[in-house]
């Protein structure tokens, strides 16, 4: 059934058609209209679940996290404060092994209060052990909270997801959305069922105190599962594909990349933009291509190898900053390449903090950029684009 | 002969808790899950009782137990609540059971907001006064007079100044079916609470007095004697809250309270003068009780 609505209404019929059992979330612009939706699905019967009105975040996820333990299918969605106000219980969830699933709208951070687009709350999170997606459309944002269960309850994974959809420009845009028929979803996502879970007449304590000659063995089998998930993320978009017709491109979506000798690097809904001045500057005869981080954790270090064996230059957009280093982007690129003998010439664009736009010029301007630098040869620092006082101007 | 007692045999308990000799939360686990029976699962916080049952990979409980972060019991008993009534197993018994100090401190707002939703569970604090877990600091729930680790009592007699945290008043507050103060001294009133809690549909919260010998720097062959004469000199009453109605289950004694605070050396320093307030606000206390009970009383002859 084809539907216009927003990234955040994609969410919440994201939610419906995995039939979450258990929602527990609190509002926050701009996530509050996923909220909303759901509290109407779970009231008018539409969706078989419990929805737990909490008084925080941190409330949110720790009751995903305990719903979670006792079985259940569960769901959440924040944003910014929100998600950092969870950061303590993101890490329970993982550690747990529960492949819990949250929809974060991605936000600055304050001060000074900003609602606009931004990367950083979901960078901050990225050593909490979740799986880690960036969306690029409302339709992507649908199907990979789907894909995203399929993956995290995999025997071998049992891991979070977060999905991050920019605010507003995903958050609050209509585009057309296809929502699959429940049959189909139910085919590709059965119940879940995990091997342990809280019941009566089984005593098991779920995270009780372990001693250092066992901490470890918890965390290395935890890396495994977050290793293990690259080839099941591929895996299972490829099912998805087969029943429902729809793919993004695996861990990291290329575009026009086969040929290129510089590309950009980017996550979110810019990756729409970069594709439009990517076709425009090969109108004019430059071999330029993008490469869409859809996965940041696990991050593609593999592909951007192959990315990086193929280019003269990469530049990294970057929508957060690493403060006292670089974009994080940036840095797990730049990390990913250093076991290659030659390297191309790897440049950080710092873009769109707070809601900037992100403009076609503001793109060509970075690909001009990185084809220059390439020419030369010469990686170099972070560059702020169009910031003020500063000397170029890209908008 | 001696009486029956009207307490389980039962034991969901089993031995090798990890926990102090004389631990007064031992008894409180002990006697709550008597009360409530092997349909419970527990919800477990950072404190005391987060160690006590055991490394990995066995605990001494017979019962299902979760492990919880410090300030979420509340929240973590929702979500199994909520999972479990999608299951379909309403008649399990869901139970938050948090120190002091995760409960009127950290974990307050969690538990405020599971008590406003009247999330169908029980939540237990056991009350050793202090944060013990990790060492003897002041909580909320530290009653004046008290030395501890963050009210060292040195030559500025700096004990802690503040009085206790009202936790009963705070969560009679949010208009909950049930609320009763217990004690380890008391065991059988303490089991007969519990069942009355298990029963009631909606929140009830469970006040559990837990001495701590090495916290309150007493004799651990005194915890039960330190419970009854906090009983007897009043500064722990038996009460519960039925739908709003107030029956003080034991009536205490009116020994002096200096009987109570002179097996604990957390209190040695306090004066002639400083014991005597204590007894005026524990007297007043007590008085306002009685008042509650005795209104209800003359209004029910009306
Ligand atoms: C967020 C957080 N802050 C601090 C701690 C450290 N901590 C663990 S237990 C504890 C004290 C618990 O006190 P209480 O709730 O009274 O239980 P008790 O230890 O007395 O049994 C503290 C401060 C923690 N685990 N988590
Ligand atoms: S410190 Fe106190 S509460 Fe904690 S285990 Fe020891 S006696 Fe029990
Ligand atoms: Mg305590």
């Amino acid at each position: 059934m084809r539907k216009v609505m927003t990234g955040n209404y994609a969410s919440a019929y994201g939610a419906k058609a995995a039939r979450a059992e258990v929602v527990a979330a609190y509002p926050i612009t701009p996530q509050t209209s996923i909220v909303e939706k759901l509290a109407e699905f779970v009231s008018s019967g539409e969706m078989n679940a419990k929805f737990i009105s909490v008084e925080s975040e941190h409330s949110a996820m720790a009751a995903c996290v305990s719903a979670s333990i006792a079985g259940a299918r569960t769901y959440t969605a924040t944003s910014s404060h929100g998600l950092t106000l969870m950061h303590e219980v993101l890490m329970w969830a993982s550690s747990a092994r529960l492949p819990i699933v949250i929809t974060n709208v991605s936000r600055a951070m304050a001060p000074p209060w900003s609602v606009w687009a931004d990367h950083m709350d979901s960078v901050a999170q990225r050593d909490t052990g979740w799986m880690q997606f960036f969306c690029e459309s409302n339709q992507e944002v649908l199907d990979t909270i789907i894909m995203a269960y399929k993956v995290g309850e995999s025997k071998d994974i049992m891991l979070p997801s977060m999905i991050i959809e920019d605010a507003f420009i995903l958050s609050h845009t209509s585009e057309p959305v296809d929502v699959p028929e429940q049959p189909l979803v139910d085919a590709f996502l059965p119940k879940y069922d995990p091997e342990a879970k809280l019941e009566i007449g089984s005593p098991k304590g779920f995270g009780s105190l372990v001693k250092p000659d066992q901490y470890m063995e918890f965390r290395y089998k935890a890396m495994q599962a977050m290793e293990s998930s690259r080839k099941r993320i591929l895996e299972v978009e490829q099912e998805f594909e087969r029943a429902f017709g729809r793919s993004y491109g695996g861990l990291l979506d290329e575009y026009r990349c086969e040929d290129a000798e510089t590309v950009v690097v980017v996550a979110g809904s810019a990756a729409g933009t970069v594709r439009e001045v990517v076709d425009s500057l090969r109108v004019k005869g430059l071999p330029v291509g993008m490469a869409r981080l859809r996965a940041f954790r696990p991050f593609p270090r593999e592909e951007v190898r192959s990315l990086a064996k193929k280019v003269r230059g990469i530049a990294v957009m970057d929508r957060s900053y690493t403060f006292g280093a670089a974009g994080a982007f940036y840095t797990e690129v730049c990390g990913s390449l250093y076991p290659l003998a030659e390297r191309p010439v790897v440049k950080d664009y710092i873009v769109g903090l707070g809601g900037r736009d992100i403009t076609p010029r503001v793109i060509e301007n970075i690909f001009m950029d990185i084809i220059e630098a390439s020419d030369r040869g010469e990686s170099a620092e972070p560059e702020w684009v169009d910031v003020e006082g500063l000397g170029r101007r890209w908008r | 002969m001696t009486s029956p007692t009207t307490i389980p045999e039962e034991e969901f308990a089993h031995p090798g808790s990890t926990g102090c000799p004389g631990c007064g939360a031992n008894l409180v686990m002990r006697y709550m899950l008597k009360g409530l029976g092997e349909r419970t699962i527990i919800s477990i916080p950072a404190c005391c009782w987060a160690v006590m049952p055991g490394y990995w990979p066995s605990h001494c409980l017979k019962v299902p137990l979760v492990y919880s972060a410090f300030e979420a019991t509340g929240a973590s008993i929702s979500g199994i609540r909520a999972a479990l009534d999608m299951r379909g197993e309403e008649d399990v018994t869901v139970v938050g059971f948090a120190g002091d100090g995760g409960t009127v401190d950290i974990g307050l707002q969690a538990l405020s907001g599971a008590a406003e939703r009247r999330t169908d569970a029980i939540y237990v604090m056991y009350d050793n006064e202090a944060y013990m877990n990790t060492g003897i600091q002041r909580s909320g729930s530290t009653p004046w007079g008290a030395w501890t680790t963050t009210t060292p009592v040195g030559s500025d007699r700096a004990f802690k100044r503040e009085p206790k945290k009202d936790i009963m008043a705070i969560m009679e507050a949010h208009g909950i079916p049930y609320a009763a103060t217990v004690s380890v001294g008391h065991p059988e009133d303490f089991v007969k609470k519990m069942r009355k809690a298990r029963d009631v549909r909606g929140f009830s919260f469970i006040h559990a007095f837990s001495p701590c010998p090495p916290g309150w720097r007493m004799d651990p062959m005194k915890t039960i004697e330190v419970a009854k004469l906090a009983v007897d000199t009043r500064v722990f009453p038996l009460y519960e809250i039925d739908d709003g109605e107030l029956t003080i289950t034991r009536e205490g004694k009116g020994k002096p309270v200096s009987e109570y605070l002179s097996l604990q050396g957390r209190f040695r320093h306090l004066s002639e003068e400083d014991v005597a307030d204590i007894q005026v606000d524990v007297d007043a206390r007590y008085a306002a009780l009685k008042a509650r009970v005795a209104k209800k009383a003359s209004k029910d002859d009306e």
